[in-house]
């Protein structure tokens, strides 16, 4: 029984690996498919691992916090840093040893702690320090010794920017935590948004669904020439179940094949994975590793699923030892349950949408089921739609007659190859139109108004005499043109109330000259010695009213067991005069008093917060990497950054951008796999080929009729798709409690699909004029 | 009707008042035929006269509408699928007029395929195969693959594979209609003589009185029904 | 080809002068060669002396004698006898064939079963021939396949009338 069994089997396998170019052609496009599908779920299944693994190493690194812990020969000082470098984020730790550098604990990745003018880089960055590009990063950690750099166990990823800076001025529960372990769980990792939620689950089942629709579509590659060789088999007294084995057999060799190819395409993509970079993550190959179970999943349900395919497809085939009689060709398809799939996908999204309204919590599963049900039911609709739209073709050129009663004697067939297509396009719309309306949230928040000012500095702990170098030092910088320097100082009203504290609540007082004033408030004009209370002011309990001549200490400071300097009475002049705030070019709008630099004594401020508003050559890209060079990166307090009035959507345009190559893949796939099924139907064709053109029709017109037989499935796929993509964005946009901002969305892909029909029909061309030499009346 | 000389109980495969509807058309409208072990009968009448049906209906691969075929005393009808198909594989035989030979596979893989699929191992099923091709002179041939041999060693190769598995019962529906005159003779010449060596029975069917010669007896299908010649010559 | 069963067969659709029968004989099988009337006259007087017509009535008048003539039933059985005797296959006998079918048609016998027979001895015929082509030398070969197209011409011939029986039954009839 199992001999025979595996006999029937082994013969299956022998069919897909023998018979000459075409069979070894079928077999090799199946595997293909399949191997592609493998590839892209393995991957897939590897993202948790991927994941976990650079968690894992970021959790490592943390240190432990252990509240006003005392200095041993083993602890070290130690605070994190990060500043940007070219748009990039650049994240590190300054450390300071307590005792013997030697001694000291490391974070992992590294085996010694620097000391001053030490540093560790991630290997990344020091590609960058020694190939020039980080000259100016250089200077920022003031041209620090790299002493090594950091291993793998203490990068989250390949592209992770990341250094341990050697340092003696930090000063442990000052600004600085003292340590003698790396490698505390500190924080859980944030859930994610709802609306990034949905657009991840709508993701992963819209990348996914294409992929296995392909694979249904790769295991089917050549099914009619297997139909008729199993039909030639049961001539021979081959049963219907010896039948079934040996189609299961072929099935099971090429979705062998495609593990086996699915398995290198994930290993080069394995290795290559190291070279991309998402939202700044990156990953080791090494942790490109498929969870256990998915693995196993996949290498069952592959198979498996090829089977099964062919074996349903088997089917709607009577395969009697005379030939290969299909079935439902009359009978003509039903629309009711494609409909009812449809229904049912856009219901669960409806009832599994308004939940999160209220509380942030999704049902992925519901969504997922909901995306996949919506999808697969506008796929659905396909084969009934081909099949009514071309039964009712009539008439029209001689190459267009052709090409539909061709399509009218197998619909299901084209139907099935583009269906592909539908689910990709489908899919790939709606999320494009999810994406433009989260995008476009995300822009119009921003508030910065690059016309006022290109730039923004900041530091929010200076001595107020240095404030004012500071802008000298800032307007000096290559390419800033002009500068608009603001002080932000804590004012203590004189009877402000202290808390139980014994912390007085401060009075936040802007200070500047009349011109950069006028970028933070309106007024009826400004004189040096003005001061302006803005209308927006806000009471509140422990702090009174700033009234004409209401004193406030310029020395009080923030830090309540600071040394307690004398008080300096600083009192406000009789003429308050009223204001209202404007938004400042860096998108603030704040209330409370604004002063202009003549009514006060600048030098006599303590600590403050210096912002400053600059205009710079727009041609100079480095200048604001010079600005925030004025600063070492061990001085945290500094930062510069550039204005944009719209979120620099990098980051989106990425997606967005790796979306539609997704999508285009897939195209380029079903794209190949028709040109494959189109020159398989003119070798069959041949010598009606070469009747035709015996009897005089021109190469032009039997072109074009490739050109339709192409052409009207897919553009039936593409309207359908369109339409049930935009269903499904609207749908989802609902349920993040978005409206519709692109409905053009599908215009890209709708164009991509286009293409597609014009790359198969001009592949197949070749084959077409081959076919149609007369030496193809010969029969063989 | 003058069949007394057939159809009696030493019959190898009988059918009675046979009728098959295809749509419309009447192929078959209360045929009988007989035919004895080792016996060669020819089956002839005009195209769409329902003789391929016949014979068709004779080796199980179609079921009749009405009658009954009876096969060394089992009913063809009351059997399974598997077991027509064990039938097919043991005791038929099929020689059509081309394309019944798998395309993967080559000339003497495709001879061996009923010995392995009735459970001969590949080793000897293939000797016997190689035996079988000398036999029918196309051995030199036994590595190509069907398509790239012509057509009359094709159906040598054909005959070759349909009587690997010494049938009872040789089916031949037009075994020469894509052949040329010369090439038909010779074929019909081997098929018949290594029908008679294997005291295999031939089901022939043909539209041609010189195939048809090579038999025992005639049948004529005409209007459906079969129409045995036996006996109705012999006056002068 | 046998004329005096051949006038025989007119006869068995029903008595007939001398001349009518000459008439009816020319009308459906004589456009190559019309019968003499002597030849008609001599044939019937051979078949009364076998007793297989005989005169059913003479009508005076100014012409010659005009003798009508009935079939006996020795003479039915004749014919019947004729009709299913299948011919030695040889060439040339389509207008012998085709007197027999036609005949058989007038005569309400089964002309299918008339062509099957003849088919069967033909098809004996070749049977044998082919026998002896695959024993025989070349020489054999040749004379046996050079026969055996001629016999698959009439072979062809006889599928031909037996497909188109119920036309030609139409048409005698009428």
């Amino acid at each position: 029984m199992i001999k025979v069994w595996i006999r029937d089997l082994l013969m299956g396998v022998r069919f897909a690996v023998t018979g000459g170019r075409p069979g070894w052609t079928r077999t090799l496009l199946t595997g293909t498919g399949v191997g592609l599908g493998v590839a892209v779920l393995l991957l897939a299944a590897s993202v948790p691992s991927a994941i976990h693994a650079g968690d894992v190493r970021d959790v490592a690194r943390q240190y432990e916090y252990v509240e006003d812990a005392p200095a041993t020969d083993t602890s070290v000082v130690v605070t994190h840093v990060f500043t940007e470098y070219r748009g990039k984020t650049v994240g590190g730790m300054l450390l300071q040893p307590d005792g013997d550098p030697d001694r000291t604990v490391t974070p992992p990745g590294i085996d010694r702690v620097p000391t001053k003018g030490e540093i560790y880089v991630s290997p990344k960055l020091k590609r960058m320090l020694d190939d020039g590009d980080g000259k100016l990063l250089a200077e920022r950690f003031e041209n620090a010794k790299v002493v090594g750099t950091i291993g793998p166990e203490g990068l989250s990823g390949p592209a992770d920017m990341r250094f341990y800076l050697g340092t003696d001025t930090l000063t442990a529960w000052k600004d600085a935590t003292r340590t003698e372990r790396f490698g505390h769980n500190t924080a859980d990792n944030d859930p994610l948004p709802p609306s990034m939620l949905v657009l991840v689950v709508v993701m992963v089942v819209v990348l996914l669904l294409p992929i296995a629709v392909f694979i249904a579509t790769a295991v089917r590659f050549g099914s009619e020439g297997r139909d008729r060789r199993l039909a030639a088999l049961r001539l021979v007294g081959a049963d219907s179940a010896m039948t079934h084995r040996m189609a299961a057999g072929e099935a099971v060799t090429g979705a062998t094949l495609g593990l086996l190819l699915g398995g290198l395409f994930f290993a080069v993509g394995r290795v290559l994975v190291e070279k991309f970079e998402v939202f700044g993550y990156s990953v080791y190959s090494v942790d490109v590793v498929p969870a256990g179970w998915l693995a196993a999943l996949v290498l069952l349900l592959v198979p498996a699923s090829a089977v099964m395919v062919t074996l349903l497809a088997m089917r709607k085939v009577a395969i009697s030892p005379l030939g290969v009689a299909r079935e439902g060709t009359d009978r003509g398809r039903r629309l009711w349950w494609r409909l009812v799939v449809l229904l049912l996908g856009a219901l669960s999204l409806g009832f599994f949408g308004p939940s999160m309204r209220g509380d942030s919590t999704v049902n992925e599963w519901g969504i997922a089921g909901g995306v996949l049900l919506t999808l697969v039911g506008v796929t659905l609709l396909l084969p009934w739609a081909v099949e009514r739209v071309v039964g009712r073709m009539r008439g029209g050129p001689l190459s267009w007659q052709l090409a539909t009663r061709r399509l009218q004697l197998n619909s299901g067939l084209a139907a099935r190859a583009v269906s592909g297509v539908t689910v990709a396009v489908a899919g790939a719309v709606a999320l494009q139109m999810l994406y433009s309306s989260v995008e476009l949230r995300d822009r119009s928040e921003t508030g910065q108004d690059p016309g006022r000012a290109t730039m923004a500095a900041s530091h929010y702990d200076v001595e107020a005499p240095e404030a004012l170098d500071w802008f000298e030092r800032i307007r000096k910088v290559e390419g800033v043109t002009e500068v608009n320097g603001f002080l932000v100082a804590d004012l203590v009203h004189e009877r402000a109330k202290p808390d139980e504290d014994g912390w007085r609540a401060p009075h936040q007082v802007r200070i500047a000259d009349c011109d950069t004033l006028r970028l933070l408030i309106k007024t009826d004009g400004c004189r040096d010695g003005d001061v302006f209370l803005t209308s927006d002011y806000e009471e509140e309990e422990y702090r009174p009213e700033p009234k004409p001549g209401a004193r406030f200490d310029l020395h009080a400071s923030e830090y309540a067991e600071d040394e307690q300097l004398e008080p300096l009475w600083w009192t406000l002049p009789k003429n308050i005069r009223p204001a209202t705030t404007t938004e400042s070019p860096t998108g603030e709008l704040s209330g409370g008093l604004y002063v202009t630099t003549g009514a006060i004594d600048v030098k006599e401020l303590r600590s403050v917060w210096l912002e400053a508003m600059l205009r710079t050559d727009p041609a100079d890209r480095d200048t604001v990497e010079h600005i925030r060079n004025l600063a070492p990166v061990t001085d945290r307090g500094f930062q510069a950054y550039e204005l944009v009035s719209t979120t620099n959507s990098d980051e989106f345009n990425g997606i967005r951008n790796a979306l539609f190559i997704g999508a285009v893949v897939i195209l380029l796939l079903i794209g190949a796999s028709m040109i494959v099924s189109t020159i398989e139907q003119l070798r069959e064709r041949k010598r009606q080929l070469s009747v035709l053109v015996a009897f005089g029709t021109k190469r032009s017109t039997l072109g074009m009729s490739v050109l339709w037989q192409t052409a009207i499935p897919v553009v039936l796929g593409l309207v359908i798709a369109t339409g049930g993509g935009i269903g499904l964005g609207v749908l989802l946009l609902r349920m993040v409690d978005e409206s519709a901002t692109d409905w053009f969305a599908f215009l890209p892909l709708v164009g991509a699909g286009l293409l597609m029909i014009a790359l198969v029909t001009v592949a197949s061309l070749p084959s077409l004029w081959r076919m149609m030499r007369p030496d193809g009346l010969r029969t063989e | 009707m003058t069949s007394s000389t057939t159809g009696g109980a030493g019959a190898l495969l009988t059918a009675t008042a046979l009728r098959k509807t295809y749509g419309t058309t009447s192929a078959l409208d209360g045929a009988d035929f007989s035919i004895n072990p080792g016996e060669i009968v020819a089956v002839m009448g005009p195209s769409g006269s329902g003789k391929s049906t016949l014979l068709h209906c004779l080796a199980g691969i179609v079921t009749p509408d009405e009658g009954t075929v009876h096969y060394r005393g089992h009913e063809l009808s009351a059997m399974s699928d598997a077991e027509r198909s064990a039938l097919r594989r043991g005791d038929f035989g099929f020689v059509f007029q081309f394309g019944q030979l798998v395309p993967e596979l080559t000339c003497v893989e495709n001879v061996a395929l009923p010995l392995r699929l009735t459970g001969v191992d590949r080793k000897t099923a293939e000797a016997k195969a190689v035996e079988w091709l000398a036999r029918l002179e196309v051995d030199t041939v036994r590595g190509k693959r069907p398509g790239q041999v012509s057509g009359g060693q094709g159906q040598r190769v054909a005959i070759a594979r349909a009587l690997v598995a010494t049938p009872r019962v040789l089916f031949a529906d037009e075994p020469t209609g894509a052949l040329d005159s010369l090439n038909g003779e010779r074929v019909m010449e081997l098929l018949t003589e290594a029908a008679r060596e294997t005291r295999a029975a031939v089901v022939l069917v043909t539209h041609e009185s010189r195939v048809a010669a090579y038999s025992d007896r005639e049948v004529v299908v005409r209007d459906g029904k079969a129409r045995d010649l036996a006996g109705m010559a012999g006056a002068a | 080809m046998s004329i005096s069963h051949t006038l025989l067969g007119l006869l068995e659709a029903g008595p007939r002068h001398g001349y009518d029968l000459k008439r009816a004989f020319d009308q459906r099988f004589g456009q190559d060669r019309p019968l003499h009337y002597g030849q008609v006259y001599s044939t019937m007087s051979r078949l009364l002396k076998n007793g297989l017509v005989e005169v059913d009535g003479i009508e005076a008048g100014d012409g010659p004698e005009r003798k009508r003539y009935a079939i006996t039933d020795a003479g039915i059985t004749d014919v019947g006898n004729w009709l299913g005797t299948p011919e030695k296959p040889e060439p040339y006998l389509q207008s012998t064939l085709y007197t027999k079918v036609v005949l058989a048609l007038l005569t309400g016998r089964d002309a299918a079963e008339l062509l099957d027979t003849q088919r069967a001895e033909h098809l004996r015929m070749m049977r044998e021939l082919t026998r002896r082509k695959t024993g025989g030398d070349l020489a054999d070969q040749l004379i046996c396949d050079h026969a055996l197209f001629h016999l698959e011409a009439d072979l062809r011939w006889l599928e031909l009338a037996a497909a188109r029986l119920d036309k030609l039954a139409r048409e005698v009839g009428a």
